[in-house]
């Protein structure tokens, strides 16, 4: 044979340049460090970095195409101004200089502000830069601000936190080191996209059982051991019963549940009491902090009188009925928690959720015995809050995650409480092989930021007299007026949602548009894509995005939108800001935001641009400081009136959350010399040193801080040294929520303070039970099901992101278009053939789009992948594209209202406690298109068009070759 | 597999001319001086274009022709390579023929057995390319050696009787004797490899193919839903009707109407044999199971 | 003599594609690039990519596996594309087994792909060559890359780890080991192509429960009180 010509091994460009830059993905929000290797400059190969603490070198399918992103042909790279006399919706638009750009914004929004700020709103989809957008709108002075956690996944945040003090998604999460027995529950992919993966597959080989609970099996759910299909909007029943099988056969965790949950504390059970369900106080008890004083009572067992909770030497009585001296009676927590869950059997379970009461046994069974059997010890001190030392640390290796598949259904904040109690009772909070924070969690029940309160927050030419997002404690924390009527234009933080702690986004454009609670002048939007898939009612909101009144004005009079690509959305800006990509800015994944941090300890990470931005792209950061300038919010202005911050790095560094509280976006590299960590001065250095760490800041906490930090005195100084926290009390478990009861006592008009409008009592008397309740979701009550009996849902493929990804040249032959994937016997059923084009119709519209057999879904939900389905001509795709001509948006068929109840109110569709959109809740019905219908989805919209700064002629092919400029670009 | 319209044509392009060699050295050697040489001369020069047009085409299956020099370098392993050796000797010694013809020279009978036996070579050669492959059970077998042997043969045959119509008569009847002799033991050689290959039961299995051992598997994704090079090369991708439509016009148009012109219009014989026997080439693509497709089904 | 292989960990593997677009983004702009997209951004976008994967559903509702199944090429040691490739374009290296497409020699005839069983070869319609993987060859000798870096992009790529690289003839790599121990299995060995890259299998870990696993006497309903009688089992000193 002779000798190759082509050398296989041979560099193919010789002479070319290369580099090699580290800086943090944004493919998705997982944020995994990577490596960029550069080829005279262009991008030639993006890979894990190996010393990243998140990825470990690893990256996904997403991060492996940030080349065809950053080439992308639908990349804005001009900021656009809507033509003069063309309408909102029509793509039709002119270029403008960045400082035209800047004149529009800063005379509007200056004149907004000086006038009513709230009339300026500005929301923000799956961005990781919450910390400056809500500082910037929290100095304009508008209450109407927030991210995409209303839509997302509050329930998951709220449902834990106010229970645990700490959540799944960036928050927390299992210990599948340490675990030997693993639930995953409603979870297709989640944010930690890949250690996930990683820890999963450490976890299979190490022996572990892995029990997925989903009514599909995909992705995780593929390699699990047990798949145990579940109707959708059921989780709360299994939950319950589960928890009912614990206690009655004993298998909780009675020395955890004793200490570390309020278990013990007694509960008044004096009906006629105005305090009836609250805990009983002790006055002389130790408050410890006078926020949120601890002086509860025990019911010590072997005194048989009440104590003070956590007395030296007490042990509480977790069952049954005392009468307190004065005459009360009570009960501790755990006995209600028994009766509420006494008629919650398997069998009831069984009929609600489709699973066998045997399985439910069983599960239970080895949850039980599993955490009580194979405990783990680790040989290290620690020291309790209340001084007890403990030689080691101690745990039960049951882990769980759950993510959307709870959350996204309006009944999901009490599944997940009852989920968080499930896995306090197992005593696998913060535990090894269980669940483990991650800084800044654990954090107070509720923690302290506190949306504002009322109207008078709202001040002309004043930033917001409080936070625009918070978490609220009691009934009077709401951010109502004097009627009890929202002040938000979401309504959130309102009587409708009172813990609706991430905002709700997907009633912005809605309720914008009826100006209900009013109108508003300006909607800024960052990065949504509100005009397609982060809206529910996708159709409808098109419509009302464009809509006028009779003066012919728009209703929402003026729409900014700040993208880096041709989204659906973009076509109804009046601006256009170009965003640059992720490889072209400066960014920071803070620890006042959402950072990266492991469960030893707090991490946080930049980005630092590895390519100069494309066209007039602008970061979006860069923007927001450039208008608080103009606009001169106070913390953006320095004393003498001028400009504090040259730009946004000038910023990160200089910023600090008071004056001299040396806390700032960025924990690394602080102090005048980088010496210091988490707290200390401004460093001008600081960008520089974490551009030499590899872009990211990690901090071990000493292992006896690593464990049962809610109650770690150890890590409780230490959180609140550095500011992770503010005060230094424990974390006790809430098992009852003595938080929620507060809501209900209000509903029944028992406390003093806020009061709900009365056509609303029921409604919060109803939901905010302080104990964990299973209600079938919101829609249910209102659709009828024998007409609509199916659940459909949404899931998302591993190897795209939202609508992002379809400009994608590599993943769109991923995911090109997508089906409905019906069990095979109930598309038979249905008459429909498999790979056959159908209808599938909820109360709300029809959507025509193909079906897909398979045997890996439960009989009575479909579903399809998320965000596949596009507009046409959207993200400079060809009008054949298939992602608009096969591919489907489900979203046509969810509304973001419920029916109209009796009373002519329509509700959001989402969870009456924390506004979490319902999804998942919607029932439909399919049935086959008919023979002579079009080979097409339905619905279908006007092709959009290219627009000035956009590549306009799409290559017929491409071969990507880094240094060449691409041949065939 | 899907038929590619360049090998359609080049197999049987050559495999006519390769048969129309071996009839006219026949002829030769057994009709004597009888014949004039024009009628060699015109018959070689037949053979030559039939080649040189096969060639043209074949060119148009290659992604880069200009290095088609190279694909001589594998004979020891490579059918394809032998092929490609074998051919362009073929030609070359069948030009020569026709030369020795027309000039004249003595020694065209010599020139005639190389030719036949190059003939018999490429045939074998151009079978062994499909027969080789072990994977496809419908051509992994002799008679595919012998189909395509039998198939050129009585093709050349049936194109000397059409050509001998026109310019010698006088050998129209023994020839179309031979012919129909021919067309009749390809239809059985033939016949018995598509009753073979109707009935074959495929050795690979989804099971084999992922190593599950579980009777119901189906595939649900691909992994690449605009289709690729795999889901266009091994796939006809036309109807079960389309399939049975050339199924009946092999039949029919390259075998039973030929036996039947054959005898009564001899001009036109070939012409129909010809399109039956490009039905004939396209069936044998198109029945050919690749074990890939079992990667290949869905799409979702 | 070295056979250099991958086996997939079909026990792991979650579908996520990371092999799939880190093994085009090394290669289209490697030694073996560029990898051709037709119609990017148009109707049925299509390209080269030399590893796939594909998804699987098998048994029926509810005893249902989804098996999401990576294939690249598996670089046989009796490969039945090599000698039938009239160039000698498609050849198998002696010293590591690994089978290379000369894509300077490659006159995009097809024939090998039509050889090999597994449809893991493909024209780059743009370049009119065959490609396919090459199991990175210009990564794993790369001197300039720091040793444990020296693996496929996919490999490295791979978040659950199903992915392993190494020397299947070397009994006491770590890949021979798996595939010893695990019960690593060739795709259709009726081929008689010997693939070097292996599967290894889904297994189950199962949870035995006792009866008497329920029974301790440490149960807290000795201290607490039995909450549902009817349910309670009895505690281990009562048996
Ligand atoms: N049916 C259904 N709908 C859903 C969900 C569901 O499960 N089912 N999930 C919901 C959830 S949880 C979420 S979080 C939302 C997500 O929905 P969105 O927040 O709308 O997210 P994307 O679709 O990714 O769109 C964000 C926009 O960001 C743009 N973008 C990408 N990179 C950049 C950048 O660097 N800078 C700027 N300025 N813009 C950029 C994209 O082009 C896109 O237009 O969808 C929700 N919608
Ligand atoms: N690749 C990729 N990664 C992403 C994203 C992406 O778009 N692409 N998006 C990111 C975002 S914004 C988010 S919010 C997360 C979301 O991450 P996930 O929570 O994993 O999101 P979903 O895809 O909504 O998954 C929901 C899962 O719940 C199941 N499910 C639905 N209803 C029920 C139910 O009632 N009970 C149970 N038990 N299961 C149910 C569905 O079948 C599905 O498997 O992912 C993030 N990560
Ligand atoms: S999971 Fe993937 S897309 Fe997300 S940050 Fe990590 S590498 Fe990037
Ligand atoms: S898998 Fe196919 S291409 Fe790869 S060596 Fe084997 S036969 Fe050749
Ligand atoms: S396509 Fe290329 S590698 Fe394959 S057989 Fe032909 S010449 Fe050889
Ligand atoms: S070894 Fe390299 S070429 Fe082969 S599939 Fe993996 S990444 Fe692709
Ligand atoms: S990267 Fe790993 S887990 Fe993901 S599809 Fe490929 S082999 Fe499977
Ligand atoms: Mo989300």
């Amino acid at each position: 044979m002779s000798s190759p010509i082509h050398d296989p091994i041979a560099p193919p460009l010789p002479d070319a340049e290369t580099q090699v830059k580290t800086t943090t993905c944004y493919m998705c929000a997982c944020r995994c460090g990577i490596r960029v290797h550069l080829r005279d400059g262009e991008v030639r190969y993006i890979e894990g970095n190996p010393d990243h603490p998140l990825n470990k070198g690893v990256i996904c399918a997403k991060g492996g195409s940030g080349i065809m992103k950053q080439y992308s042909p639908a990349r804005l790279t001009k900021p656009l101004c809507r033509k003069a006399g063309t309408e909102r919706g029509a793509n039709q638009f002119e270029e403008i200089s960045w400082d035209e750009t800047f004149d529009i914004l800063e005379k509007r929004l200056s004149h907004l502000r000086a006038t009513d700020p709230k009339k300026f709103a500005l929301f923000t989809g799956r961005d990781q830069m919450q910390a400056l957008t809500g500082l910037f709108a929290r100095q304009y002075g508008t209450p109407n601000y927030a991210a995409h956690g209303g839509f997302c996944s509050v329930n998951m945040a709220a449902g834990m936190i106010y229970t645990i003090g700490g959540s799944f998604w960036e928050f927390g999460g299992p210990d599948l080191e340490r675990a030997n027995l693993f639930f995953m529950i409603g979870t297709a992919e989640d944010h930690h996209s890949n250690p996930l993966k990683t820890q999963i597959g450490d976890f299979k080989r190490n022996g572990g059982r892995f029990v997925a609970i989903n009514p599909v099996r995909s992705g995780y759910a593929a390699i699990a051991d047990e798949w145990i299909p579940i109707k959708p909007g059921t989780d709360g029943a299994l939950i319950l019963a589960i928890i009912r099988e614990i206690i009655a056969l004993g298998l909780y965790d009675r020395d955890f549940l004793a200490r570390y949950t309020n278990s013990g504390q007694l509960v008044n059970q004096d009906e006629a009491s105005n305090e009836f369900g609250m805990m009983l106080r002790k006055p002389d008890g130790e408050i410890l902090n006078p926020l949120r004083p601890h002086n509860f009572y025990w019911w010590d067992r072997l005194s048989n009188q009440p104590v003070a909770d956590h007395a030296k030497g007490a042990d509480p009585s977790l069952f049954g009925s005392f009468v307190m001296p004065d005459g009360t009676p009570a009960k501790p927590a755990f006995q209600l928690l028994k009766e509420r869950v006494a008629e919650c059997t398997p069998e009831w379970a069984e009929e609600i959720t489709g699973i066998p009461a045997a399985t439910i046994k069983r599960i239970a069974h080895e949850m039980g015995i599993t955490a009580r059997d194979r405990k783990i010890e680790l040989p290290i001190p620690w020291t309790d809050w209340w001084g007890e030392e403990h030689q080691s640390v101690t745990g039960n290796p049951v882990a769980f995650h759950a993510m959307r598949g709870l959350a996204a259904h309006s009944n999901g904040f009490q599944t997940i409480r009852s989920l968080a109690i499930l896995m306090s009772l197992l005593g696998t909070i913060d535990r090894p092989g269980g669940f483990r924070h991650k800084a800044p969690y654990p954090r107070a029940i509720p923690p302290n930021v506190r949306p504002s309160k009322g109207p008078e927050a709202v001040q002309p030419n004043t930033p917001l007299g409080g936070a625009p997002l918070g978490w609220i404690e009691t009934p009077d924390d709401l951010f109502v007026d004097a009627e009890g009527q929202p002040v938000r234009i979401d309504k959130a933080f309102s009587w409708e949602h009172p813990m609706s702690s991430h905002g709700m986004m997907h009633n912005v454009i809605t309720n914008a548009w009826r100006g209900d609670p009013y109108p508003i002048d300006t909607l800024l939007l960052f990065m949504a894509n509100m005009a397609w898939n982060s809206s529910m009612n996708t159709s409808e909101v098109r419509k009302m995005l464009s809509d006028k009144n009779a003066d012919g004005e728009y209703k929402i009079p003026f729409i900014v939108v700040c993208d880096a690509f041709q989204s659906e959305t973009t076509a109804f800006g009046d601006l256009i800001l170009p965003d640059t990509t992720y490889l072209e800015r400066h960014d920071c994944m803070s620890i006042l935001d959402r950072p990266i941090s492991e469960y030893d300890g707090p991490v946080d990470s930049v980005r630092i641009p590895v390519l100069p931005p494309t066209g007039d792209c602008k970061p979006f950061q860069e923007v927001l400081v450039e208008l608080a300038g103009r606009l001169k919010l106070p913390a953006f202005t320095n004393a003498e009136g001028g400009r504090k911050f040259k730009n946004y790095p000038d910023f990160v560094v200089n910023y600090e959350t008071a004056p001299g509280s040396g806390i700032g976006f960025l924990a690394g590299w602080r102090g005048k010399d980088g010496e210091k960590s988490l707290r200390g001065e401004p460093n001008p250095k600081q960008w520089e040193m974490y551009e030499k760490n590899g872009c990211f800041f990690q901090y071990h906490l000493p292992p006896s801080s690593q464990y049962m930090r809610n109650w770690n005195k150890g890590y409780m100084d230490w959180a609140q040294q550095t500011g992770m926290r503010r005060d230094n009390d424990p974390i006790i478990i809430h098992i009852y929520s003595e938080l929620l009861q507060a809501f209900r006592l209000a509903a029944e008009g028992k406390r003093p303070g806020k009061q709900p409008p009365a056509e609303l009592r029921e409604r919060v008397a109803t939901y905010f039970d302080p104990l964990p309740i299973w209600h079938a979701p919101l829609e249910d009550a209102q659709s009828d099901l024998t007409n609509y009996p199916l659940n459909a849902i949404t899931q998302r493929p591993m190897a795209m992101y939202h609508s992002w990804d379809s400009q994608n040249a590599w993943l769109r032959q991923i995911h090109a278009h997508n089906h409905l994937h019906v069990n095979s016997r109930t598309a038979k059923a249905a008459g429909i053939e498999d790979g056959g084009w159908m209808w599938v119709e909820s109360q709300w519209g029809k959507v025509r789009c193909m079906c897909r057999y398979s045997e890996a879904v439960e009989p009575g939900t479909v579903w399809t992948w998320n965000a596949i389905g596009k507009s046409a001509g959207a993200w400079n795709l060809s009008d054949d594209a298939n992602e608009s001509q096969k591919g489907f948006l489900l979203n046509h068929l969810i509304s973001e209202e419920l029916p109209a109840n009796a009373a002519g109110k329509r509700f959001s569709n989402s969870d009456p406690i924390t506004g979490q959109a319902g999804w998942y809740d919607v029932r439909v019905r399919i049935y086959p298109a008919a023979a002579d219908e079009e080979k097409v989805s339905s619905p279908q919209f006007e092709p959009m068009q290219a627009v000035p700064g956009m590549v306009k002629e799409v290559p017929a092919w491409q071969g990507w070759f880094a240094g060449k400029k691409g041949d065939g670009q | 597999m899907h038929p590619a319209l360049s090998v359609l044509f080049l197999t049987t392009l050559i495999g006519a001319g390769q048969g129309l060699f071996i009839a006219l050295f026949l002829l030769e050697l057994l009709g004597g001086s009888s014949l004039s040489s024009g009628f060699f001369v015109g018959g070689s020069a037949i053979v030559v274009v039939l080649c040189v047009l096969g060639l043209i085409a074949s060119f148009f299956h290659l992604g880069h022709p200009e290095r088609a020099w190279r694909a001589a370098a594998m004979w020891r392993t490579s059918w394809l390579s032998r092929e490609v050796i074998a051919l362009p000797a073929f030609m070359g010694v069948a030009f020569l023929y026709g030369a020795a013809h027309w000039s004249g020279a003595g020694f065209t009978l010599a020139l005639g057995l190389l030719g036949s036996i190059l003939s018999i070579v490429l045939f074998v050669c151009t079978a062994m390319i499909y027969a080789a492959v072990k994977v496809l059970k419908e051509w992994s077998h002799p008679l595919t050696v012998v189909n395509f042997t039998l198939l050129g043969c009585a093709s050349g045959a049936c194109l000397t009787t059409s050509y001998a119509a026109f310019f010698a008569p006088a050998l129209v009847a023994p020839l179309s004797q031979a012919t129909f002799s021919l067309i009749a033991l390809s239809l059985v050689t033939r016949g018995a490899a598509l009753v073979r290959n109707a009935t074959l039961k495929p050795t690979s299995t989804l099971q084999s193919a992922l190593g599950i051992r579980h009777p119901r598997i189906v595939q649900k994704s691909q992994g690449a839903m605009g289709g690729s090079f795999n889901t266009r090369e091994f796939f006809h991708g036309k109807s079960a009707t389309f399939v049975r439509g050339v199924l009946i016009t092999l039949l029919f148009a390259g075998f039973v109407f030929p036996l039947i012109l054959v005898l009564t219009v001899p001009m036109l014989a070939f012409a129909v044999q010809y399109a039956g026997l490009l039905a004939e080439r396209w069936y044998f693509f198109a029945e050919a199971q690749h074990p890939q497709n079992l990667y290949y089904q869905t799409v979702s | 003599m070295t056979q250099l292989a991958l086996v997939i960990d079909l026990n792991v593997c979650v579908g996520c594609h990371a092999c799939v677009t880190n093994c085009k983004q090394w290669n289209t702009s490697g030694a073996a690039g560029s990898l051709s997209d037709l119609d990017p951004y148009g109707a049925d976008p299509n390209g080269t990519f030399f590893n796939r994967v594909q998804t699987f559903e098998v048994g029926e509702y509810p005893n249902t596996e989804t098996v999401h199944f990576p294939k690249s090429c598996l670089h046989c040691e009796d490969p039945p594309c090599v000698p039938v490739c009239p160039t000698g374009a498609s050849y198998k290296r002696k010293s590591d087994g690994i089978v290379l497409v000369d894509y300077d020699k490659c006159i995009g005839c097809k024939y090998c792909s039509w050889a090999c069983p597994y449809g893991v070869r493909e024209l780059d319609e743009k370049r009119q060559v065959m490609t396919k993987c090459t199991l990175c060859v210009d990564r794993i000798y790369d001197m300039s890359l720091p040793e444990d870096r020296r693996k496929p992009s996919c490999v490295l790529a791979c978040p659950p780890g199903a992915r392993l690289f190494g020397d299947v003839h070397d009994p006491e790599s770590a890949i021979s080991i798996a595939i010893r121990e695990r019960g690593g299995y060739a795709l259709m060995p009726e081929a008689a192509t010997k693939p070097s890259n292996h599967y290894l299998p889904r297994r189950k870990t199962t949870l035995n429960l006792r009866d008497d696993d329920l029974c301790r006497s440490d149960n807290p309903h000795r201290i607490d009180g039995a909450p549902f009688e009817p349910n309670l089992p009895p505690i281990a000193e009562e048996l």
